[in-house]
């Protein structure tokens, strides 16, 4: 049988000539929904980390509330040098994308893989944080970003911790791709739950707040330092835990939330 | 004569020939999406757009296909508009898209679109396989829509989000069915549909693939 002129249809070369027009034709297709579209799902997805950072803060968010109004109502967003810890007043404003910034030679560093607690390699310079004031324009809580490797994915969420820097307010995931009904209960409002008022810092000074094997009972020793683990998802819970450690250690944001503790910095802005 | 092939091609999988309920394809998206009646109408209009138009372009180049790489060719084919409509739900219902996650990449795998494909559009002319894309797509958006109600009514006691039946924890009278908002239910309510539908379409009943072997006394086993 003949198919396009001189050429056998079962031939090699009608084969692999028909493969690359499909493909091509194909790629064209995907490649240019995925840039025509690329504007209008940028928009959706920084909607959606705002409504997420709402409701880490315990801000109105949901369906029926104007997410960008209560977002620029209520919540300051500064940039601050995670090595000092000092705002940086030059990269304010909207421009900064953490996220871009961290696979940026120049605006991230390499994490060594003794300190990479987090499995993250790489981590940006400068860190946006969310600053929520109450009606008298008292700092009310703190939201910070924080991602790190659980089981299969990296896990992209927010901590919220009230004024003293210390006390945890709420946590929210708002990408992961672990397993659906195990690691993927991380999004569970019942586990978040467990994690408001718990303490990250121990009299020593170092992270304590952990996710443990099993759940925090009456008689668990430091239980303000621990969190129920996630039932049939070792791995996912151990991956929270390391990105608490890594993110609110030295290498992240101690050096700021120790200046907010010291009021160093809460009275600015 | 032409009209009335195509007004068949349409109509006869939404009952007669049902995807879901005859041929049992397209069973895992139908466990995974219906807990919500919103869900299963996106999953609905997404999956008939993909099986209309990947019938549409397969048949386009049914006699350009050589018949040793047809199942690869098609599949490119279903998954370049997978991805493509992946990418318009997350442009515009971000949120449903979100709250789908997987099941709108896994179209790709559904049995029903490669089924259409090999069954139908590598043998019929274009507009035909795009009518019976379009049918097959209603067939099953039939079933998904039927399993979403009466998850979401007697779950969570709302439709498309709006309270029908005030719950008991808000006041009301009605204590939600728990397992209605878990996957296995659906399983129940797909069975009670097919059994629905053989019961009044008897010709769908498979003849069984055993017999029951009456033992007697006198025989030897």
């Amino acid at each position: 049988m003949v198919g396009i002129v001189g050429f056998s249809r079962d031939g090699v070369g009608y084969i692999v000539v028909v493969a690359l027009a499909v493909c091509l034709v194909c790629s064209v297709l995907v490649a240019s929904a995925a840039t025509f579209l690329k504007p209008m799902q940028t928009v959706n997805a920084k909607a959606d980390r705002r409504s997420n950072i709402l409701e880490v803060a315990g801000l109105p968010s949901g369906p029926d509330v104007d997410v960008n109004e209560v977002f620029n109502d209520r919540i300051e967003s500064r940039v601050v040098d995670l090595s000092t810890g000092e705002y940086a007043e030059d990269l304010e404003a909207s421009g900064f994308d953490q996220r871009d910034a961290a696979s940026d030679p120049e605006q991230s560093i390499k994490i060594a893989p003794r300190e990479d607690l987090a499995d993250i390699k790489r981590r940006s310079k400068f860190a946006e944080v969310y600053l929520v004031n109450d009606e008298q324009g008292e700092l009310k809580t703190i939201v910070l970003p924080v991602h790190g490797y659980g089981l299969w994915s990296t896990m992209y969420g927010f901590l919220a911790l009230k004024p003293d820097a210390n006390t945890v307010e709420g946590i929210k995931y708002y990408e992961q791709g672990e397993t659906p009904g195990l690691g993927a209960e991380v999004e569970n409002p019942r586990w978040r739950a467990k994690w408001e008022g718990k303490k990250v810092y121990g009299d020593d000074g170092e992270v304590q707040l952990s996710v443990i094997k099993g759940s925090v009972g009456a008689n668990t020793a430091n239980a303000e330092y621990k969190v129920d683990g996630l039932s049939g998802a070792t791995l996912t819970s151990r991956g929270v835990s390391n990105t608490i450690h890594y993110w609110l250690g030295a290498n992240g944001f101690e050096p700021f939330l120790k200046k907010i503790r010291s009021g160093n910095l809460s009275a600015e802005g | 004569m032409a009209q009335s092939q195509a007004m068949k091609v349409l109509t006869e999988p939404l009952v007669n020939n049902n995807p879901i309920a005859l041929q049992i394809l397209g069973i895992c998206s139908a466990l995974a999406v219906t807990n919500q009646v919103a869900t299963a109408l996106l999953m609905s209009i997404a999956l008939t757009a993909v099986t209309a138009c990947s019938n549409f372009s397969i048949s386009l180049i049914r006699n350009h296909i050589p018949s040793s790489i047809r199942i690869i060719v098609q599949m490119t084919i279903i998954a370049s508009l997978v991805i493509v409509v992946d990418q318009l739900l997350k442009a515009f219902a971000y949120d449903l898209a979100k709250s789908m996650s997987v099941f709108v990449g896994l179209i790709i795998t559904n049995c029903i679109v490669m089924g259409r494909a090999e069954a139908f559009a590598m043998k019929e002319p274009p507009g035909l396989a795009f009518l019976d894309g379009i049918g097959n797509g209603l067939g099953y958006s039939l079933i998904l829509i039927l399993v979403g109600v009466v998850r979401e009514l007697f779950g969570a006691g709302s439709l498309l989000g709006y309270q029908i039946l005030p719950l008991a924890s808000a006041g009301g009278w009605y204590v939600p069915v728990g397992i209605m908002l878990l996957p296995p239910s659906a399983f129940f309510i797909i069975g009670f549909l097919i059994w629905g539908l053989r019961s009044w379409k008897q010709d769908q009943v498979e003849e069984a693939e055993y017999q029951i072997h009456q033992v007697h006394r006198t025989e030897v086993v």
